[in-house]
């Protein structure tokens, strides 16, 4: 089976999953309602990838909107989800793959893989050319085998674009990536730490090992604001989402359906046809806490609670460097069926929610998931090359 | 029963930028053809973001200032949700939460007296695409060339008590808002929803509301007024119907106001604040750059004229056209007379316009242009017909007024050899003319004049001329 939505460039070393835009190439975000739509420009983070020498291979597969578990790509002789971007890296297809994180997908697949991702710090990479979903909380991340090339591949498109408006100011950045984390304090989550399995509590303990024996202070503490975290994401990303996909009504481009007599049957039949349960599931459940009777006590508290969660992170921040968690609640998930899958998105976000909600970096790498202070890449990056070489 | 009618309005104004309000498309008065002016954000495609032009939030705060607001420093965008095949994103960026400018204050004048008018707040929006029917093939079609034109929509209190109020304030906005140049207020760039109740007079409570949408014509909006009006007395005072609050539609054809269909008037918008535009602050520097910017008043243009010299009646017309004034100040900033530039414009440049059948507003030539003849018909270097003919070349065909001057070897003949040559000439070729003049007729020596005004194409200095002309002949 394919990795790939279209093939690009045979010799190319960069796989773009289908929620990244590459002029000339069909970009559908994994979805029915915008078949056959091509776009007339690349996203920034190709554009500057390919600057940089580097050619496209090919789109990989992704789950509807990048709202699913891991970008599917399907499931693997041991009836496991496969993330298609992380297994072509994993499978040394290409040297890494540009992935849009809106709500874990690529962290996920990433530790199912057991490659890297980085999801950076928001405003770092220039959300234009993103089929966008969650603009508050998606950005543009990197996938790539080694700790090494995930921080050198992130500093090519890292970096400011007048196209986005939440772009930050710095022209570059230079990530660390052999930081002396001797001494440095890592706090592992309780609640998430106890809310995974015993194989993804495993890959934690051994993670922390590591770290250890190479002289990090590694703490668990209890730090129950992710539950809220959890929810506030949902909802704010849902929202975001219902309104981002409104776009997609057969009337411009993409899917049309051919049921249709008025103009509401236009609407509605190619929304009902061009559209997933999952992604419906979002949109419906988005436009309920953006309406009236419900804004003010799920939207709106939902953006307080982002300003809660962010001051208490920060807090934390003030005593570790960084936080460890699993990356997800096992080491893999079996296929399930479409009807079952908001549910467990939503179940899964408990553990990548808050990176997403308050735009600090989190990197998956070891099958773990690291979370760091804003800009602070280099040091995520550096305790995860720490690891590594211990080889975990 | 005598009664009281309690008017509100909402006023959405096409801003006069040179882009739109997100992208770089052209703004208000680019497009010619259908979608001519659009790209992928305008047209909502994938993956493109909004950024903001800074020049609407200029214009915004230039219009909040005019009508007496309070700026908010600290403004932000929010989306209003709905599905409309005009809307291509099926989402408008507008301000809900945070309004740009709040509580301002208007007087208008009418034939009663002068009225406070409260402005609520003025926030930015997106216009929305239009939709071209075509009910013989019974397809619609869609032109997104007006989509993301930035608009700000100005909220009044129900303050407005008759139709003649609402056209006073509007009247004032548009000549408010184009001398200013904050916006052309040309047909449907200015467009109003109208928010009406009556009440018995001294009633403390307002009646039922009526809302009527999107009205451009002044006329039209009269004329909905009292129809609307005369609708609620009649309800109140007869019992011809239970008024409920609604919108309604003015069909101007038939001079009534039908009932909207609910679902176009209940929808609910899911506002929420727009992730992708950072909230902008206006700082000191930046608010005092925009003021710096302010274009004065016309009631402070026409003192200035009138410091001047120039005559109310002159004032009059020149104020109701920015594009003159900034004409009459750049000329007279060369170095020209502002009386006198005055007098050109008014005189010369609208006679010429006239004979093309074109306004004022048309008028179409540079400062430059104009200050140059001006200053040569002064220095005598030029006379002044010859003036007029360069000044209508000019407007009717954009030449260069120095180089045709030169072309057409217009300029004054100072080579006094050569007119007394073109005299004397002139003098042997009419003696009749000659002998009538020094037999006493004096208007004999208009006929000479004219032969040597012929000869020299009306280049030549008119008095230099004529002192010639008399001397030689008294000699």
């Amino acid at each position: 089976m394919s990795y790939y939505v279209t093939k690009i460039n045979e010799n190319g070393n960069i796989a773009v999953d289908d929620t990244l835009l590459v002029k000339g190439a069909p970009a559908a975000a994994g979805s029915k309602i915008l078949k056959g739509f091509e776009p007339l420009f690349s996203a920034e983070a190709v554009v500057r990838l390919e600057n940089a020498g580097y050619t496209v291979l090919g789109k990989t597969k992704v789950g509807e909107f990048g709202l699913d578990l891991v970008g599917e790509f399907g499931v693997d002789a041991n009836d496991t989800l496969k993330g298609a971007a992380a297994e072509a890296v994993a499978n040394d297809e290409v040297a890494g793959a540009l992935c849009v994180d809106l709500n874990g997908a690529p962290r996920r697949a990433a530790a199912i893989s057991g490659v890297n991702f980085i999801k950076p710090t928001y405003g770092t990479v220039s959300r234009y050319g993103v089929i966008a979903a969650a603009c508050s909380g998606e950005q543009v991340g990197v996938c790539a085998k080694t700790v090494k090339s995930t921080a050198a591949l992130l500093s090519v498109i890292a970096g400011h674009d007048a196209k986005d408006g939440t772009s930050l100011e710095n022209e570059s950045y230079d990530y660390d990536t052999d930081l002396d984390v001797k001494g440095s304090k890592v706090l592992v989550i309780k609640e998430l730490f106890d809310a995974a399995d015993d194989t993804a509590k495993a890959k934690v303990d051994a993670f922390a090992e590591a770290l250890k024996a190479n002289g990090v202070v590694v703490e668990t503490a209890s730090f129950e604001t992710v539950f809220e975290a959890q929810a506030a994401w949902q909802i704010l990303m849902s929202a975001e989402t219902c309104n981002n996909l409104s776009r997609y009504d057969g009337v411009k481009f993409g899917y049309r359906t051919p049921n249709y007599n008025n103009i509401d049957e236009l609407y509605v039949n190619t929304r009902t046809e061009g559209m997933n349960l999952l992604t419906k599931a979002t949109v419906l459940y988005g436009s309920d806490v953006l309406s009236k009777g419900r804004y003010t006590d799920c939207y709106d508290k939902s953006l307080k609670v982002r300003r809660v969660v962010y001051d208490k992170v920060k807090e934390l921040f003030g005593s570790f460097d960084a936080i460890l968690t699993p990356a997800l609640s096992s080491t893999g998930y079996n296929a399930y069926s479409i009807n079952d899958a908001f549910l467990k998105v939503y179940g899964e976000s408990l553990f990548t929610a808050i990176p997403n909600l308050i735009g600090i970096p989190a990197l998956v790498s070891g099958g773990v998931q690291l979370m760091g202070n804003h800009f602070d890449e280099g040091m995520l990056f550096s305790l995860a090359l720490t690891a590594e070489r211990s080889g975990k | 029963m005598k009664y009281e009618v309690t008017i509100g309005l909402e006023t959405h104004v096409e801003l006069a930028t040179n882009s739109k309000i997100f992208c770089s498309c052209g703004g208000h008065s680019s497009p010619k053809e259908p979608n001519d002016c659009v790209c992928p954000a305008c047209s909502g495609m994938p993956g493109m973001l909004p950024v903001m032009n800074k020049k609407v939030v200029e214009l915004a705060v230039t219009a909040g200032l005019m009508l007496g607001c309070d700026i908010n420093r600290y403004t932000t965008f929010d989306k209003k949700n709905y599905y409309y095949p005009d809307l291509p994103c099926a989402y408008q960026i507008t301000q809900l939460f945070s309004p740009i400018c709040v509580n301002g204050k208007v007087s208008v004048t009418t034939k009663n007296g002068v009225s406070e008018i409260g402005i609520k707040q003025i926030h930015m929006e997106e216009d929305a695409g239009k939709l071209v029917h075509d009910d013989w093939l019974d397809v619609s079609y869609v032109d997104f060339n007006r989509t993301s034109v930035p608009l700000i929509e100005i909220v009044t209190h129900p303050d407005f008590h008759s139709a003649d109020e609402v056209l006073a304030y509007l009247e004032m906005l548009k000549s408010m808002f184009r001398f200013g140049n904050i916006s052309e207020c040309e047909e449907g760039a200015m467009r109003c929803d109208v928010n009406l109740s009556v009440r018995p007079e001294g009633a403390t409570e307002l009646g039922v509301r009526t809302e009527m949408k999107n009205m451009s014509s002044l006329a039209a909006i009269e004329r909905a007024i009292k129809y609307e009006t005369a609708r609620h007395i009649d309800a109140l005072e007869r019992g011809t119907e239970v008024l409920v609050q609604e919108t309604r539609r003015w069909d101007d054809t038939k001079g009534r106001t039908f009932p909207m269909r609910n679902k176009e008037t209940e929808a609910d918008y899911r506002y929420f604040p727009d992730p992708n535009l950072m909230p902008i602050v206006i700082d000191d520097e930046w608010m005092d750059e925009i003021k710096a910017k302010m274009p004065v008043s016309a009631d402070v243009k026409a003192k200035e004229y009138a410091d001047a010299g120039i005559s109310e009646k002159e004032i009059e017309m020149l104020v109701s056209e920015r594009k003159v004034c900034d004409l009459l100040d750049d000329t007279a900033a060369l170095g020209c007379n502002k009386k006198e530039v005055a007098a050109w414009i008014l005189t010369d440049c609208a006679g010429i316009l006239r004979k093309n059948a074109l306004l004022l507003s048309d008028l179409n030539i540079s400062a430059q242009a104009l200050s140059t003849i001006i200053k040569k018909v002064g220095e005598g270097k030029i006379n002044r017909g010859i003036g007029k003919k360069v000044l209508t070349a000019v407007i009717e065909k954009g030449v260069d007024p120095e180089a045709y001057i030169k072309e057409n070897s217009l300029d004054v003949q100072v080579d006094e050899g050569f007119i007394s040559g073109v005299i004397d000439k002139a003098i042997l070729a009419n003696p009749a003319a000659v002998a009538d003049y020094k037999g006493g007729k004096e208007k004999a020596l208009q006929a000479i004049f004219g032969a040597c005004m012929r000869e020299l194409r009306g280049s030549g200095d008119p008095a230099v001329i004529k002192s010639l002309l008399e001397q030689k002949l008294k000699d």
